[in-house]
């Protein structure tokens, strides 16, 4: 993010033997004979920008509403700040929530909405009024204070329930898919306004999402939840860069994925023969020489180049142009190799084709090729 | 709450500080089973409490008494209780052909009536939902403003236009169409022209509701895959504005079976319905424990209905 | 939904709109006949609205049925919103299903079975306990609010389901202990529906015979058992008054209503308006 972080970029690791600000346990919950959310374990820490992705029916939303109090737990036990969550009823919680709907209360100005938090805690009424002024003007509304939310467009009810939910200063506050609502261009402008002021603000953030992109610009770290389970938790570099498993590689961006053996293990480099190329890793990682593994390589990790000669060695196949996708920014070419497989790759188009340069096109002969640092290796 | 209120708030003692918040706990967390208290106390003495009353009596002795019927429990003075329970009531009823006359006449002509409200309110409930944004409300208006309006006047207006000397029949003399009046006062034509005149407006909202959230586009689907408009209403909208159906013909069935006012201000005393014979046997002939009885059998014929309805509309609420 | 009306259905419209006002009109023509014998026209005048303006019957009956009317409407109303309220938002409680129940049964139950029950509770009730010794007012509008209020629960129901649980929950999040959620959020958002259920209760009040009948007592004649009195005997020209004015004064509140609640959609319009028209 930009500016100078008021927060830690790295809380989860600037420790000094802190406690996490919350604390999952084995949490389990299920509807009759749906487990919703399967016996997961999550830290989260002071001051992060926290997103769950996922699917719908994947369970992100029920884990809010249970951290939010409004479902009960089947199992497990959640910890916010050192205090057990489990009779704490939703209005007793030092949580505070972003309905996906906003559900700001119609009968109410933008004032009194903000207010009405304030209210309940028995604030005095000078400061209820110093504390809704300075939150309007963060999320720049103060000029809408006496309109009533049927008034307001879609962008501005969103900052009136984020101001509504930030003023009582909650120790976590929980958002549920709060951009989705949004318009593209809007979504874009609001997730970076939405991390700055996480920054500025210094509250923890949950972000529910199923959009990955937002999920990548804002948070700090991320966890990816498929049928009620954690995939994989970590920062977006790392799940991005780094993934677990196949599920994780293919959710967030797209991966063409190849299966092999292993043939080489050491501790600067791993070879592994697929069908149709030898690939060279020039990292270590444990691994069994002769298993079973699965290599996956990213779209845009890929080169392409015009060849007619075949070629050979480590992390290069030869193809064919199979069909084209063009973007504007990037083209997707869709390369058939020997085997019948068909890689995606994507290349930005970084300069105009002339007669010299001419574009890649159907049926070409193409050899493409990769770094051996790109090469992500999944054992699931 | 300021600081001042916080501050002036009763100094509790040790003794009533305990208490005073076992009782405020008590209520906060309570509150719920006071608001399900009041309402269901009232209910069950003033509604459900009479229908057992009802029961007992179905099951006494006419007697010569005020209440002009026996008493189920006694207390004999050595303190031995019998109890008296006679079902000739019930017999009498099932015997003599007069009761059972008219409890089939009555569910007869509440069933006719029902089907003919269905028969002219379906398309005219059909054709307010397909009116124009600007026809629908006023038609709702004019559809709904009889419903508000008094009852016993609507059936009262029918009377002056179905009399002898009535409306209709100096019409259709003046016209030369006719050389009598025509009888339809006080026959059972006029009965089923009150109850479907008075019932309607039961029948039309319940569907209009349904066929108001139908998906427009479905018949477009079905138009779009070859159907033509008559094989479209009946496999398509038919089938589906049947809950609306059933919640309209429950609307009119069960209460029209037990009319009391319409057979007697239409039909005279020339229409039997059951709803009249229970208050003559009740008003005039003082007979307590029969009428009692009458409304009993009444009751289970129409308890199934009823129970029908309730399902339906708990199905009703769970959709919405 | 597509395609305009059909013939046929304009037609069956039509004759459905006439066959529901024709009687009406005419009842309220003939209230203007000079002749004593209703269908017989001998002129017009307005003799009868004088006649029922000197009848102390009347009035008292009026009087009557309107007090009944606005207490029954107003404490049917309370326990209808009570009753509503517990069904939608309290989940499963002990005896739902024979709450439940008593809500939907009156809605259909002939009028003759619940008010044979009711006279036969009260005298029951008076031989245990000596009241109510007198039939009337009070026992008039006991049964009206028993009967009335589940329809009142009716209407609260529909739109507590319809209007979801987003905001008490927000409220809830907020800060705010149930029973606060209760007065500052749901409350007001009912209070169009529970206007409706007041209405509608006083309407039904009003227009009651059956029930009222079985449980009046000497001399507490409300509008419709006196209005029914007289019918049974046939047709009356000061009855034909009493009608349309009754219709009139009906119509003229119906139209209020949908004019308010007309007036209220284009503000709503307004407000959607003045949120778009604006870049966020």
């Amino acid at each position: 993010m930009t500016g100078a972080p008021t927060v830690s970029d790295t809380p989860w690791l600037d420790q000094d033997g802190q406690k996490p600000l919350v604390q999952i346990k084995g949490v389990t919950k299920k509807y009759g004979d749906v487990t919703a959310v399967d016996n997961v374990d999550l830290d989260i820490y002071q001051g992060e920008l926290f997103c769950l992705l996922g699917g719908s029916g994947c369970g992100k939303s029920t884990l809010l509403r249970m951290l939010a109090g409004f479902e009960s737990l089947n199992g497990g036990s959640i910890t916010i700040d050192g205090m057990d969550m489990a009779d704490v009823p939703a209005y007793e919680r030092p949580t505070n929530m972003m309905f996906q709907s906003y559900a700001l209360f119609p009968h109410m100005s933008v004032e009194k909405n903000i207010a009405f938090g304030l209210q309940q805690d028995r604030v005095p009424k000078n400061d209820i009024v110093d504390r809704v002024h300075d939150i309007l003007t963060l999320v720049e509304l103060q000029d809408f204070k006496k309109r009533k939310p049927q008034q307001l467009s879609g962008g501005q009810r969103q900052r009136v329930a984020l101001a509504r939910a930030l003023v009582k200063q909650p120790k976590l506050l929980l958002l549920d898919e709060p951009l989705a609502a949004l318009d593209k261009k809007l979504r874009k402008q609001t997730q970076f306004e939405l991390a700055n002021i996480q920054e500025k603000v210094g509250v923890t953030f949950i972000v529910v999402t199923h959009d990955q992109e937002e999920a990548m610009t804002l948070s700090s770290r991320m966890a990816v939840m498929d049928a009620g389970r954690f995939q994989q938790i970590g920062t977006p570099t790392e799940i991005y860069e780094f993934p677990d498993s196949r599920f994780v590689a293919d959710f967030i961006g797209s991966a063409n994925f190849f299966e092999g053996r292993v043939t080489e293990d050491s501790s600067d480099h791993v070879r592994v023969q697929t069908d149709v190329a030898e690939v060279y890793i020039d990292h270590g990682q444990s691994v069994l020489v002769g298993s079973k593994i699965w290599v996956a390589l990213r779209p845009e990790k890929i080169q392409i180049v015009k060849t007619d000669e075949p070629v050979s060695g480590p992390n290069t196949v030869n193809g064919v142009v199979d069909d084209i996708g063009y973007l504007g920014e990037t083209s997707i070419y869709k390369v058939a190799l020997p085997n019948g497989q068909i890689v995606d790759v994507t290349a930005p188009n970084q300069s105009r084709p002339t007669s010299e340069t001419p574009r890649i096109t159907w049926e070409e002969k193409v050899a493409i090729s990769w770094e051996p640092s790109s090469v992500m290796l999944l054992n699931a | 709450m300021s600081d001042a209120a916080a501050q002036t708030a009763p100094a509790a003692t040790p003794e009533t500080k305990p208490l005073m918040q076992r009782i405020r706990r008590k209520l906060q967390n309570n509150w719920r089973s006071i608001v399900v208290m009041v309402p269901f106390a009232w209910l069950l003495i003033f509604f459900l409490a009479p229908f057992f009353i009802v029961a007992k009596i179905s099951l006494a002795e006419l007697a010569i008494a005020s209440p002009p019927f026996t008493k189920m429990i006694e207390w004999a003075d050595s303190g031995i209780m019998t109890i008296r329970i006679v079902f000739d009531n019930f017999t009498y009823i099932f015997e003599d052909d007069l009761y059972l006359n008219t409890y089939l006449n009555s569910l007869k002509i509440s069933t006719t009536s029902t089907f003919l409200c269905l028969l002219f309110g379906y398309p005219i409930a059909y054709a307010i939902v397909r009116s124009g944004p600007v026809a629908k409300p006023v038609l709702l208006f004019l559809i709904i403003l009889p419903f508000w309006t008094s009852f016993l006047l609507r059936v009262y207006a029918w009377m002056g236009l179905l009399a002898d000397q009535g409306t209709i029949n100096n019409l259709l003399i003046s016209l030369g169409l006719i050389d009598e009046p025509i009888r339809m006062l006080y026959t059972e034509f006029a009965v089923y022209v009150g109850i479907v005149y008075t019932y309607m407006p039961f029948m039309i909202l319940p569907l209009y509701a349904n066929m108001e959230k139908l998906d427009g586009s479905l018949n477009e689907a079905a138009a779009d895959l070859g159907s033509r408009p008559t094989n479209t209403f009946f496999k398509v909208t038919l089938p589906l504005t049947l809950p609306g159906i059933i919640a309209g013909c429950l609307l009119v069935f069960i209460p029209a079976t037990g009319e009391y006012v319409i057979p007697d201000l239409l039909g005279g005393g020339n229409v039997n319905m059951i709803g009249r014979v229970l208050y003559n046997e009740f008003s005039r002939n003082s007979d307590w424990p029969v009428a009692a009885a009458v409304a009993i059998v009444l009751l289970f014929l129409l308890v199934l209905p009823i129970m029908v309805f309730q399902y339906f509309q708990g199905k009703a609420s769970e959709a919405s | 939904m597509y395609g305009k009306r059909s013939r046929f259905l304009t037609i069956m419209l039509t004759l459905g709109l006439a066959f529901f006002y024709i009687p009406m009109i005419l009842l309220i023509i003939y209230s203007f006949n000079y002749s004593k014998i209703v269908p017989v026209w001998g002129g017009w005048s307005l003799r009868w609205y004088e006649v029922l303006f000197q009848s102390e019957e009347v009035w008292s009956a009026v009087s009557l049925s309107l007090q009944i009317a606005f207490i029954n409407a107003t404490f049917a109303t309370i326990l209808g919103a009570l009753a509503g309220l517990a069904m939608v938002r309290f989940g499963r409680f002990r005896g739902r299903t024979l709450f439940g129940g008593m809500l939907v049964a009156p809605l259909v139950m002939p009028e003759v079975i619940t008010g044979l029950s009711l006279l036969v509770f009260f005298i029951s009730l008076n031989e245990l306990v000596g009241w109510p010794a007198e039939r009337g007012f009070t026992t008039i509008t006991i049964a009206h609010i028993t009967f009335s209020m589940a329809f009142v629960a009716v209407t609260i129901q529909a739109r507590l389901t319809g209007m979801g649980e987003d905001l008490e929950e927000a409220a809830a999040d907020l800060g705010a202990k149930p029973f606060k959620v209760l007065t500052a959020i749901t409350l007001p958002r009912l209070t169009p529906a529970l206007i409706s259920g007041w209405l509608l209760a006083f309407t039904l009040s009003l227009d009651d015979l059956v029930i009222a009948s079985f449980v009046t007592g000497p001399g507490a004649n409300t509008l419709p058992i006196l209005i029914f009195s007289r019918i049974r005997l046939g047709l009356r020209p000061d009855i034909n008054a009493l009608a349309t004015i009754i219709i009139l004064v009906i119509s003229i509140c119906v139209l209020i209503a949908a004019i308010l609640m007309f007036r209220q959609q284009r503000a709503d319009l307004r407000d959607q308006q003045m949120a778009a028209g604006e870049n966020s």
